[in-house]
């Protein structure tokens, strides 16, 4: 079972890595005097927008070619990695990881892509600007995150899994901490500790799922097992209910909530969200979109990969719980939005809010919740990058993000403005634009099952309406602020970057079923036991 | 096995005493000689490499030498090339680091030998008496080392302190042995009639109860001997409550000993503990599994250190601003995690700690090896000569951050490898105690992220304070990369390393 069937998901996951050292050769050569600064700084931007380009078309090619009628793993890569462990190189993608796995090539090649200084326009980005401050180092990083962020998304060997999830840190500290914003130091290591402090304790659950799990016979001896989907087999016949007492408490609930919490902080869940506001403020604009996009929904599919598939019985047991936290994500993080000065503090809160309705959906165990929920990982991952691509843009040219500082700049900056304002509609959920379906689908899915918790969240689209277009309110109309008068819009690189996020993110406000065909299949299957 | 024929498996100590007297006479003969440093190196390296080869050559299989005074056994050729490696590489780094004063490197590095000999002799000895004379041996050479500069104050300091505490340890640790020594009337660990056989044995035990009027009183008796010759294992791998010594020892000591105490005697501690916990209180049984032979409860007693070891290590590390002080107290710390494998209390805890202590050789020489590339230059060891470091020097930055990274036991580095062992052995053993203890670690392994990530920030993330370039040795670079890339590969492949120490203890993987 399981035979190697393709290499494909290995070249994805890689091919930033080999990027990474490539750009290390061209600081060699650098530091051996073949080239100089300038060209070692322009051969690493190259590299780096090639290996995500190339990832990128890989990803085309992956989706063209997955088939979405089968719901079992596709493209597998297997091979024995740590025999003494039964540790496996174990790499393959069903319905629930190749949209992500889209989402992180596609979010990653635009981030690449707005770390670029090249265009006209761009008079404005100074030598203490991120793009022009050690280039080399910025994209090494930048391209280790991506091959951390795929792995994570492909690897379906538990222990490969927590490498990849490990591996996305460190990048992500120096990419907060050395190209950040004023308070970068603190945001960095916030974010380091949060996360880490979830994922230890995920890895004591990781090694108690090892020792009670199945065994198989390896090289003529009996060995545990960390394959994900054997885990998954056991956990649905209730092999892990078998697992003795820790701590007086029974097995799975304590390894569920050991899991849960390591994922939580990811997404982030209310009452571990505290990091996120301050890593969105003080990072980079691209790192920004990569946190957003990509790096939150690690958490949900971490919870729905290994929670749901993995420890069913308890997940069951949990599921008011979840729905219980989704809810106040959905409607705490709305309110905080309303209270925000910061622009970029507010698209982040209204990240954490936004999440909350994948909690909700995935909580409530119908099809519809579920794939909800996934839906609204994907449609979530192309408008809140785009979002913080807008404030990026105002923030290179005014210099800060105050929402009061700004005023009719509609009159000014009229294709700014009207990108801002699709990301915007598309955030609070009007209909046409991708963000309305996904929410829909949560609630649709979760009534049956949480029927106080939906209507409750149902008013959080008030909200988000409310702080949205207040925000339009005060930045973009009225009188024009006299400071701002020769503002210049958006430029070449950004339209680079916005406008395939807004064309993708309409065309799946029509089409959602592009995505709901690829992933319904596998979530049906995940779903079964907890029906 | 006789005094004589026990000698063929005595060839590395025999080559170390030669060594130690050779050194000492080279010293002199080349008083005057302007190469003296280089030649004298170029020996003490030479001398190592001897002990190397007769170390490979030495015969393998189990035997009982100067009957049974020492093992010789895998466990031990294990730790011989730990203290093998630690040693090559303090030598290396030595003659640069500019805290030696080239007048005394011979006596410097004779010391040394003489301190790697009571290692060896540590992590073989099986009778009480010998495991005091070798752990005497490796103290005295230590407090001398510590001391080495006669002309700075801190090094006073740190010297005098190093012997009020050993001799307090030492002469508790010869208390527990004592009363060892009137339980079982022997001092021999192993053999027939060595105190672990008495101990599995009922008869001996309902005896030595009658003698003592009852169960609790002679358990009791035994549980304060114990304790009392964990104080000197714990005085030797800088475990609570006998870690005050290390911060001032540490600070004090001229860096290159500092690295090598970190991993050194540290190591031949862990040793002697597996010796004597896994000869006296555990009996293997034919299915490869060990089992306590008495209800004496050891592994708790040392879990708890353990939990109060790390904690303790991590939070004072928290504070502390410089440097030396720093990796102090995060060694203190991590003879905590390593305590945890002890815990264990089977197989697959002590070959954890096995693959463990082979990863923190790498990583602690590495990164005292930065610090003391540093602080050659700024003459100063607090955090702000730090500051910029990644743009000063790019290797020894990088590397530095690969080994705080791996001493934080993050993946992909090796240091991850180590710590998953480690839990991987707790949570196999199983049962509320060791997961609890488990959970102790992992949260004080994220807590040590914090005061790591102080120096990888200040090198990366913080502005210089000046412009002063700094310049590191071409030798110091090449060391560093020599040692960063195991720490890289070995993270992610480190099969080699658990069947190393499964040969060395157990025969086979047990985790």
């Amino acid at each position: 079972m399981n035979q190697t069937t393709s290499t494909l998901l290995t070249w994805i996951t890689f091919a930033p890595m080999g990027g990474a050292a490539l750009v290390m050769v061209a600081v060699g050569l650098h530091a051996a005097g073949v080239i100089s600064k300038e060209q070692r700084d322009q051969a690493s931007r190259l590299i780096a927008l090639a290996a995500s380009g190339l990832c990128l078309a890989l990803g085309f090619v992956l989706w063209r070619a997955f088939d979405p009628a089968n719901p079992n793993v596709q493209f597998v890569h297997h091979f024995s990695w740590i025999p003494a462990y039964n540790i496996e190189y174990f790499l393959g993608i069903d319905g629930l990881s190749i949209t992500l796995v889209m989402l992180s090539v596609l979010i990653s090649f635009i981030a690449t892509i707005a770390s670029m200084p090249w265009w006209p326009g761009n008079a404005h980005l100074d030598e203490h600007h991120f793009t022009q401050r050690a280039v080399p180092g910025y994209m090494c990083m930048l391209l280790i995150l991506q091959t951390g962020m795929t792995g994570v998304f492909c690897a379906l060997d538990l222990f490969m899994f927590y490498v990849f999830w490990e591996l996305m840190l460190l990048p992500m500290y120096f990419l907060i901490g050395i190209w950040g914003g004023a308070r970068k130091e603190y945001a960095a290591i916030k974010f380091f500790l949060y996360t880490l402090a979830g994922s230890v304790l995920m890895l004591l659950a990781i090694i108690g799922l090892y020792y009670n799990g199945p065994q198989e016979v390896v090289d003529g001896r009996l060995a545990h097992t960390f394959n994900i989907l054997k885990m998954a087999q056991w956990g649905r016949a209730g092999g892990y209910l078998a697992a003795p007492l820790v701590m007086g408490f029974s097995f799975v609930r304590i390894a569920w909530v050991a899991l849960f919490i390591g994922f939580a902080i990811k997404i982030p869940m209310f009452p571990f969200h505290t990091w996120l506001p301050d890593a969105h403020v003080e990072a980079p604009t691209p790192i920004s979109v990569i946190l957003a996009g990509v790096l939150l929904k690690m958490g949900i599919y971490g919870i729905l990969r290994v929670n749901f598939s993995v420890l069913p019985q308890a997940t069951k047991w949990a599921g008011l719980a979840m729905a219980v936290f989704g809810t106040i994500n959905i409607v705490y993080a709305a309110f905080v939005c309303l209270a925000q000065k910061d622009l970029k503090r507010m698209i982040a809160y209204s990240s954490v809010s936004h999440m909350g309705f994948c909690l909700l959906g995935m909580s409530a165990f119908t099809q519809q919740g579920i794939d909800g929920a996934v839906l609204n990982m994907w449609t979530h991952g192309l408008i809140s990058p785009m979002l913080f691509l807008i404030v990026g843009v105002i923030y290179d040219r005014a210099h800060h993000r105050n929402i009061e500082g700004f005023g009719g700049l509609a009159a000014r900056v009229p294709e700014y403005t009207g990108l801002l304002g699709l990301a915007f509609f598309a955030s609070l959920g009007l209909p046409g634009l991708c963000g309305f379906i996904s929410e829909f689908t949560v609630f649709l899915g979760a009534l049956p099952t949480h029927q106080t918790l939906t209507i409750i969240s149902a008013t959080s689209v008030i909200i988000t309406a409310a702080y949205y277009l207040w925000a339009i309110q005060r930045m973009m109309l009225g009188k024009l602020n006299e400071k701002y008068a020769d503002l210049p819009d958006v430029n070449w690189r950004e339209r680079l970057t916005l406008y395939p996020l807004a064309a993708l993110i309409i065309v799946f406000g029509f089409y959602p079923q592009a995505i709901i065909g690829l992933i319904e299949n596998s979530l049906r299957n995940l779903i079964l036991p907890l029906q | 096995m006789g005094n004589l024929e026990s000698l063929r498996y005595f060839q590395p100590e025999s080559v170390l005493t030669l060594a130690v007297m050779a050194l000492f006479i080279q010293d002199l003969l080349t008083r005057h000689s302007a190469r003296r440093v280089n030649l004298l190196t170029g020996s003490a390296l030479a001398w190592v490499a001897l002990t190397a080869v007769a170390t490979y050559f030495t015969p393998t299989g189990a035997a009982q030498l100067f009957g049974g005074l020492l093992m010789h056994d895998p466990l031990r050729i294990f730790f011989a090339w730990i203290f093998l490696a630690a040693t090559a590489l303090t030598i290396i780094i030595v003659p640069k680091s500019g805290q030696v004063s080239h007048a005394r490197v011979g006596e410097f590095f004779a010391l040394l030998l003489a301190l790697l000999l009571g290692l060896f002799l540590m992590a073989s000895a099986t009778d009480l008496l010998m495991v005091y004379l070798a752990i005497e041996m490796v103290s005295l050479v230590s407090y001398v080392l510590t001391g080495f500069r006669r002309a700075d104050r801190k090094a006073n300091e740190a010297a005098l302190k190093y012997v009020i505490y050993g001799g307090v340890a030492s002469g508790v640790m010869l208390y527990g042995m004592s009363i060892l020594y009137g339980l079982f009337g022997t001092t021999r660990v192993i053999g027939p009639t060595g105190i672990g056989a008495q101990l599995s044995d009922v008869t001996t035990r309902l005896f030595m109860a009658h003698a003592f009027g009852g169960q609790p009183a002679a358990q009791l008796a035994l549980v304060v001997a114990v304790v009392f010759v964990l104080a000197g294992i714990g005085y030797k791998i800088a475990s609570v409550p006998f870690h005050m010594w290390c911060p001032d020892v540490y600070e004090g000591a001229p860096t290159p000993f500092t690295a090598f105490l970190s991993v050194g005697p540290k190591a031949a501690g862990f040793a002697v503990a597996i010796r004597f916990f896994f000869a006296i209180f555990e009996k293997q049984l034919p299915g490869g599994t060990y089992v306590q032979v008495s209800d004496l409860p050891w592994p708790a007693i040392v879990g708890i250190i353990s939990a109060v070891t790390m904690t303790l290590g991590n939070f004072t590390a928290l504070v502390q601003t410089n440097i030396k002080r720093m990796l102090a107290y995060s060694s203190i710390a991590h003879a905590g995690y390593l305590l945890m494998g002890l815990a264990a209390a089977s197989m697959a805890g002590v070959q954890s700690i096995l693959v463990y202590l082979m990863i923190y050789v790498l990583m602690n020489v590495g990164a005292f090896l930065v610090v003391i590339a540093v602080s050659r230059v700024t003459g100063g060891e607090s955090i702000n000569d730090f500051r910029g470091l990644g743009a000063k020097a790019p290797i020894a930055a990088m590397a530095l951050t690969i080994f705080l990274f791996s001493l934080t036991g993050v993946p992909p580095f090796a240091g991850f490898t180590g710590k998953y062992l480690i839990f991987a052995a707790l949570v196999q053993k199983g049962g509320m105690w060791n997961v609890a203890l488990a959970v102790v670690g992992v949260l004080n392994s994220a807590i040590s992220l914090f005061y790591y990530a102080k120096i990888i920030r200040a090198m990366y993330l913080d502005a210089p304070l000046n412009d002063t370039p700094l310049p590191v040795p071409g030798l110091y670079n090449g060391v560093l990369i020599a040692l960063a890339i195991p720490v890289m590969v070995l993270g992610l492949y480190w099969a080699p390393l658990l069947y190393w120490a499964a040969m060395a203890f157990g025969g086979h993987i047990a985790i």
